[in-house]
Parts: structure tokens; sequence; C-alpha cells
């Protein structure tokens, strides 16, 4: 490897690296504004300035190569006097609004002109001001504190992939605006907030909150999605105020998208406090006694199959696993967490992960999106995907068109029958993917939806495995999973049938088989109400509560340890960040109270022995935050029915997709100006 | 200066003219079609030469998607240069060079002629003719400082009454002739000239 001396010391540093980079081997700090390692070199701030050996001037370390035999100092006068030279002319046109600014506490220019900056100004003219400008209901701007380190143009051009951010005119009148002042349409935007190292982009939501040495950090996972986006939730006394990514790089890398950080205003908003029971048509405040004798006495009433039970989108291992013993002592096997009736083969645990795992995408050399729109279902994913598609240029194709996906690919067909042509090598796509090392293709739930969707997974399986495209170093055949709880509660085996569509639950549903069902915290399942009685119990007064009998109310995901599987199959724990509300419960707890209830006093649990049990049940299992064990790649012939198909891929309302979005204020104004854009035509 | 604001009162629509799209098709030969966003200046230039000297927001939204860039990017390029014009300017526009020969040679009392003849203010469409002015950086002229550009021509050598004349013409719309009001042709010296103890011809 190459050497490089920093400050006198020789250290090895990789080919590509730039001095700057070098340096951080080294440790040696370098200031910086405009440098970021995951978006490209502008070089505009001037603040990483060292002195190079036989050059005249200081060069800026973020652009410049390191190159062998170099030698940088970072500790002499020289650099000394250019950084507080730089950081001069930033704060000359910089407002000494610290008091009044969010960024207060987290700026990077506050804590950099602590060491570098000059405790005088010499700046006797007027200080520029900038109009503010309109970025949308999630980024509030103050442009005046602006010092045009170009990240946000950057970010929304390169990672976000919606060009809708620039710098309008020049030198001193430079301006950073959206396109005629429009909301960036994106759904990770608000991660320029992160990114501004000043206070120009502040969060709209948590305006004027709290100061960032006043909050309690709670390191966490996201529950919006399947994508198990590691983030930081930030407390005070027990509200959330805000929620940050927290950077893992086989995850969501230092991005998270707006709905993971800014539903979180949901979470004090429709919450259910004590337990309702409905009297009369209208729902009526009660007590835990009085809701949970009255349910007891309706479950011993109904015969054990007729009860049913639903687990819903957000709801951790821990509390579905004793929901699932529940429902054993109750002797039911009437249990059902999916949405709709999609194909599950849950048989083994490759059959329902994303097999090649999120950073493996960018190994990949062809992406086959199958009923799939990974923007909205999975933003995260979908920024990884586009992260590959700008490294490398890997084609990309679809089948049904998913809309605008911030990189470009080819829509191959629409229908099942283009599937069978594929996979009967009749179609022109069948030797590209033949030809490719590493194909991925992404099966979605609209595509395993359909009544062929047992033939669209387990032929393309049986293909892959044919042609050697999924061996012992790469298996690329993903199923994309909507919610954060699918992976994990397969792995649970809530499902009663192992294989194939098993509409059995469905079936009973809506043929109104059911004279008991109990809702947990399910509110996106679809269905005609009959003669059920309905218990809901969830955190939020949403679809679920609103067709209740009675209502328990519970813990949401900030307020409760708990496991969540992702869509890889990596299990990761939700902390404690804050408490359930009122009189609302761990949902764990309620179920013991109602076992205790009808007689059961040894079948209670306890959180330490759910636990201990979810890691021995799940298939495969590692370690913690860890990829699962792969298992060998066998074919199980199972004989799918082949159905002629339209494949639409269901739009998905991105930020109302559970009880928690819906809630949120936020989520409802976003919601808004997509529609309004919907309605009058988009400008770009 | 501060930053190019676009006009309130924007046109709808842009279409270029059927010359400008012949003349469109030999600018974009000159790049690769990979590059073809080359192009957004010389087609910025052509639309401001169709729409009466500015670029409405239209305009550059067409030449976006005719090159296939984002809005942005033809907006930010149009705000950098300060040849675009993003406002109406008047029939006869004029551009005063201020940049150190000119003023050295009397640029500020051209400034305060078109003041007191066009508007007050730079920009302003005058309420006598169609005239604007304002202030620009160096034209490139030096040599024949001060002078002005008034549309596509330049008028060099002015003095108060040359110039109060040039203007007074531009209003009443029977534009006097470009080129030198001292008599030189192109940037010659002038007659009568003593170089090296020997009158030039």
């Amino acid at each position: 490897m190459p050497k490089i001396t920093i400050n006198g010391k020789e250290i090895e540093f990789e080919k590509g690296m730039t001095v700057l980079q070098a340096c951080e081997v080294a440790d040696v700090e370098i200031p910086r504004f405009c440098y970021h390692e995951k978006l490209s070199i502008a070089g505009n701030c001037r603040m990483c300035l060292v002195e190079m050996e036989k050059s005249p001037k200081p060069i800026a370390s973020c652009a410049m190569p390191a190159t062998e035999g170099m030698n940088i100092k970072t500790n002499t006068a020289l650099v000394e006097r250019a950084r507080k030279g730089v950081m001069e002319f930033l704060l000359a046109n910089h407002p000494l609004d610290c008091p009044v600014c969010d960024q207060g506490g987290e700026c990077d220019l506050q804590d950099q002109s602590l060491y570098y900056g000059v405790d005088k100004s010499r700046f006797i003219e007027n200080k520029r001001e900038v109009k503010e400008k309109y970025m949308g209901p999630l980024i509030k701007t103050q442009m005046t504190r602006c010092i045009h380190c170009t990240r946000c143009v950057r970010f929304a051009t390169e990672v976000a992939g919606v060009p809708e951010i620039g710098a309008i005119g020049r030198g001193e009148n430079m301006e950073i605006t959206t396109y005629l002042e429009k909301s960036m349409q994106s759904e990770l935007s608000a991660n320029v907030i992160d990114l501004c190292p000043v206070g120009a982009l502040t969060s709209k939501p948590y305006a004027f909150e709290a100061r960032p040495w006043e909050l309690k950090k709670t390191e966490s996972v996201d529950v919006m999605d399947a994508v198990g986006s590691n983030i930081r939730v930030d407390t005070y006394n027990w509200e959330v105020k805000r929620i940050l990514p927290r950077m893992n790089n086989e995850i969501n890398e230092e991005w998270i998208s707006d709905k993971t950080r800014y539903s979180c205003d949901g979470l004090l908003k429709q919450r259910l406090d004590v337990p309702y029971i409905k009297k009369n048509k209208t729902f009526q405040k009660s007590t835990w006694d009085e809701a949970i004798s009255l349910l007891v006495d309706k479950i011993q009433s109904i015969q054990p199959h007729e009860i049913g039970g639903h687990i819903g989108d957000m709801v951790n291992m821990e509390n579905a696993l004793s929901f699932k013993k529940f429902f054993e002592i109750l002797k039911s096997e009437n249990l059902e967490f999916r949405e709709k009736n999609i194909y599950v083969n849950s048989d083994e645990k490759m059959n329902y992960i994303f097999n090649s795992s999120i950073a493996g995408i960018e190994n990949s050399d062809l992406i086959l999106l199958v009923g799939t729109n990974p923007r909205h279902e999975a933003s995260m994913l979908n920024a990884r995907i586009r992260k590959t598609f700008v490294q490398k240029k890997i084609p990309i194709f679809s089948i049904g068109n998913p809309g605008d996906l911030t990189y470009e690919y080819r829509v191959i067909g629409n229908s099942t029958d283009d599937i069978k042509k594929i996979l009967g090598k009749e179609n022109d796509f069948s030797q590209k993917l033949l030809s490719s090392k590493k194909p991925i293709i992404i099966i979605g739930e609209s595509a395993l939806e359909l009544k062929s969707g047992g033939y669209i997974f387990e032929e393309f399986k049986k293909f892959l495995i044919n042609n050697n495209l999924i061996n012992e170093s790469w298996n690329g055949l993903n199923i994309l999973a909507q919610n954060a709880s699918t992976v994990g509660l397969l792995d649970l085996k809530i499902l009663k049938d192992q294989k194939g569509k098993d509409p059995f639950f469905f079936d009973k549903l809506n043929n109104g088989k059911f004279k008991l069902l109990y809702l947990l915290s399910s509110d996106n399942l679809e269905f005609q109400k009959k003669n059920e009685f309905i218990i809901y119990q969830g955190s939020h007064g949403d679809r679920g509560a609103e067709i209740a009998d009675i209502i328990l109310p519970s813990a949401t995901y900030t307020e409760q340890n708990g496991l969540y599987e992702n869509l890889e199959g990596r299990i990761q724990e939700c902390k404690k960040a804050s408490y359930p509300i009122g009189e609302a419960l761990e949902d764990w707890k309620i179920f013991n109270l109602i076992v205790k209830n009808l007689g059961y006093q040894d079948k209670l649990c306890t959180f330490e022995n759910l636990r201990k049990e979810i890691l021995q049940i799940v298939p495969n299992f590692s370690e913690l935050n860890e990829l699962p064990k792969r298992s060998k790649v066998k074919i199980d012939n199972i004989e799918s029915n082949f159905f002629s198909e339209k494949i639409f891929v269901r739009e998905l309302d991105y930020y109302y997709t559970n009880s928690i979005s819906r809630s949120s204020k936020t989520m409802s104004e976003c919601r808004k100006i997509r529609q309004n854009l919907k309605k009058n035509g988009t400008n770009n | 200066m501060s930053v190019k604001k676009v006009h309130d009162n924007q046109p709808k629509e842009f279409k270029f003219s059927v010359e400008n799209i012949k003349k469109i098709e030999q600018i974009l030969s000159r790049y690769p079609e990979k590059n073809k966003k080359s192009a957004v200046m010389p087609l910025l230039y052509l639309a401001q030469k169709q729409n009466d000297n500015w670029i409405p927001l239209a305009a550059m939204k067409h030449i976006a998607s005719y090159l296939a860039m984002p809005y942005i990017s033809v907006y930010e390029i149009a705000t950098f240069y300060s040849m675009y014009n993003l406002k109406p300017v008047g029939k006869h526009f004029i551009q005063v060079c201020t940049t150190t020969p000119c003023l050295l040679r009397g640029a500020d009392k051209i400034v305060k002629l078109c003041k007191e003849n066009i508007s007050l203010n730079e920009n302003e469409i005058s309420k006598k003719g169609s005239c604007s002015w304002m202030e620009v950086e160096c034209l490139g002229a030096c040599v024949s400082a001060p002078m002005v550009q008034i549309n596509d021509d330049y008028y060099e050598d002015l003095d108060e009454k040359s110039t109060k004349e040039i203007l007074i013409s531009l209003i009443n719309d029977k534009p006097l002739k470009p080129g030198s009001y001292r008599g030189r042709k192109n940037t010659a010296p002038e007659k009568n000239l003593i170089v090296n103890g020997e009158k030039n011809a």
C-alpha cells in the first residue's frame, strides 16, 4: 500500500483515498463543512485546507487525491491562519442568532468556530440577508444562515434522485432553493436537515421544541416498513420529540425516510389511554377489570373454532408469541397476520426473506422487479438500488409499472404471461438473465397476492436454481415484505398451514364464520363487518378501533422493548424510549391478565421467557443485528397453477400506511401536498 | 446587484420558431448525444432572441425537457449569467459598461444621462418610447471607452453630447448608427494622430 506522511508520521493508505481520508486514518481531525462521505466532493467551503510540502499555497484536502510520498502538515501556523481566515469569511455573513437557532448545540459551524473562529469581527459592512424559502412541510428554512456548502443540492441529485434543489444566482447573491419554491418530491427529503452543517435547513415540526442536550437518546429500530432502519429516538420526559437516523451501512446507511422520521407526532395523537366498551353504539370509558371480565365471558361463551385472531403490521415478536400462546390456550387455530391473501411458502427461511441482503444489492449486475414499487414499499432499499444504478449503471427491469422510481428502468411486461415467457426462455430478457452473474429478482406483494402468486415465486425459484443462479455464494431471489412484523411472524409459525395460499382464515372471515375477532393492533385488514364481536387491542384509535366492541389500550413501538425481524431476516431490538400512555399496557401483559382471568394461572408468560423462546424458535438464527445463516438450497417440487393475469403494482398511500402515520399531522400535510400535485400535474 | 428574479407576468407557453429549430439542430450536432445538455447556453440565448430579449419560465422548461435536464439546472444557469434577461427589457436595451476603464473615461456621466432621459432605476422601461438600461461589467471594448451596448451593437467613444443624442434618438425610435462617435474606424487610431513624429494618413 502507498505511504503518506502526516504531521511527521508515516502511514499507509488505500489507493484512491483523498488527503482528508488519509488524515482520518492517521487520527488527525480536519474541520470541514462541504465534504460528506456519502456525497460527491465539492471542495467549496475551503475549511479543510492543509499544508502540503512543495506547494506554495495550502490545499483543500477533501478534493486532493493522496499520492505516494506526500508530506502533509495540519498543525502549522500556516494551516491555522488559513482556517481562521476561512472561518472569518464564513462568519462575515452568518447571523449571530445562535440563541434562537434550532441547530444550536449540534451545529458544525458553532462547534468549529469555537476552535478556529476569531473572537472579533472586522466586517463592518452590512450583512447579507436572504429571503426565506418554502421547501415543503418538513423543512424549515432560514437561508441567511446558509454557508453554501451545497450538501443539500448534492444529496437531492445524487442520493434521493430528485434534482429539485439548486443554487441560483452567483457570488454573494447565491441562494439555495427548490425550483420555484415547490416542496421537494422525495421520500428522503428530510435528510437534508441532518446534512445541513448550519441552521439554514431545520426541521419544521420540531421547530423550537427542545435543545439537543435536554433530550434522552435511545437507539432503536424503525417499524414503519420492513427495512428496519436504525434510528435514534429523542425524548423529552415521556414525549418523543424527534427521530433521527443511526448509521448502519448494511441497512439504511446514514439516511431514513420521511415517514420514519416524522410519524412520531402521531405517537401523541389519537391515542387509546383507557379500555373502552361499546354500549348503545358509543364507546364508553371503562376499567381493565370490567373490560377483561366482559371479554372472558364472551370467550367462554363462544366455540374455539369461532374465534379468530389477526396480528397487525407493527407488532413485535414477543407480543406476537404471547398472542399465539394465548390462542393455544383458547384452542383456536384461526390466526393470521397477512392483510391480503398473499402467497407464502414458509417451509424454509429463504422462501420469504430478502436473500441478497440490502448491502448485497450493490454487488448485483441485473435487477428485475416483479410487481413491486420499492420507492414506496421500502424507501431505503430503493435508495440502495439507485446507488447501485448510479455507480455501476446496471440494467433494471420491471414487470408491472411502478411509476417513477428515481432511476431508469424498463418495463418488460405487465402480465403473468410475460413471466411464463421469460421462464420458458422465449423472451429476449431470458438471455440477459442467464448471462448475468449476480441477478436480483425482487418479488413484491402485488405479485404474490395474485392467483398465480405461487406460480411466480416457485417457478422463478426453480428457474434460478436450475441455472445455477442461486448457489453457495449468491442468492438473488428476494421477497419484499411490506410490514415490519411480517418476517418475524412467519418465523414464529403463526400460520397453521406452511405452504400455499391458505385462504382458510380469509374464507372464514368473509363468510362471517367468526363470532369473535381479536385484532392485535391490526388496522389494515379489509373486510365487511357482520355479526362478529370485535376486540381491538392497540395503541391508536384508527380503523380497527372504529369497528371494535371492546378496546384495550396498548403500547407503541417506542414505549416497549421488542424484537423485530426486517425483510432480510435480521433480528434487531427496538428499545423502550418512553412510557405507555394512560392505562395502556404492553400486549403480553394484557394477555397475561386475560389468561389469569380464564383460570390458567400456570400459563403466564414473562418477557424474558418470551424472548428466550423466540431466539430458540427462529430458524437459521445467527446473532442479533446480523443476517441469518444460509441454508442449503434445495428444490421442493411444488406444483402451482398458472393463471393468465395482469400484474398491477398496487399503489401505496405512502404517508398513510399504518395507524401511527395516519394519526400524524405532519404526514397528513405531506399527503395533501402529494395529492394536490397529482391533481394539478407535476412540474417535473 | 441582487439575485435575478423571474418576471411576475409569465407567458403560458413557449415554442421555438421554425428557423430556430433548424439552428438548434445545428447546435446539437456539435455535441455527442449523451452530452446534449451542453447546448443549454446557446439554446437559452436563442430563446432570449426569439422572445423580445428576455427568457420566460416556459422557455426554460421547454429547454429542460428538450435537453432532458432537470428544470432547476436550467434555472441555475439562467440566473447565474447576467446576460440572460429574466424580465422584459425595452425594445432598445442599453447596457452601460461601468468597469474601470470606462468609468475612468466618464461612464458615470452616461449612467446619469440614462437616469435622466430613460428611467430613474435600472431595468425599468421608459415612459416615452420603449427603452431600458442597466449597468454591466466589462464588455471588452476598453480601447474605445466609454461605451454602451444597445441591443446587439456597440456605441463607442462617447461623451455627454453624443450620448444624449443617441438616447433621444432611441426614445424617438430612430436609432443612430453604432460605432465610434469620434470618427474612428473600428478601433484604429484617430485621424491626425501623430505617431513617431509623422502624421498618420
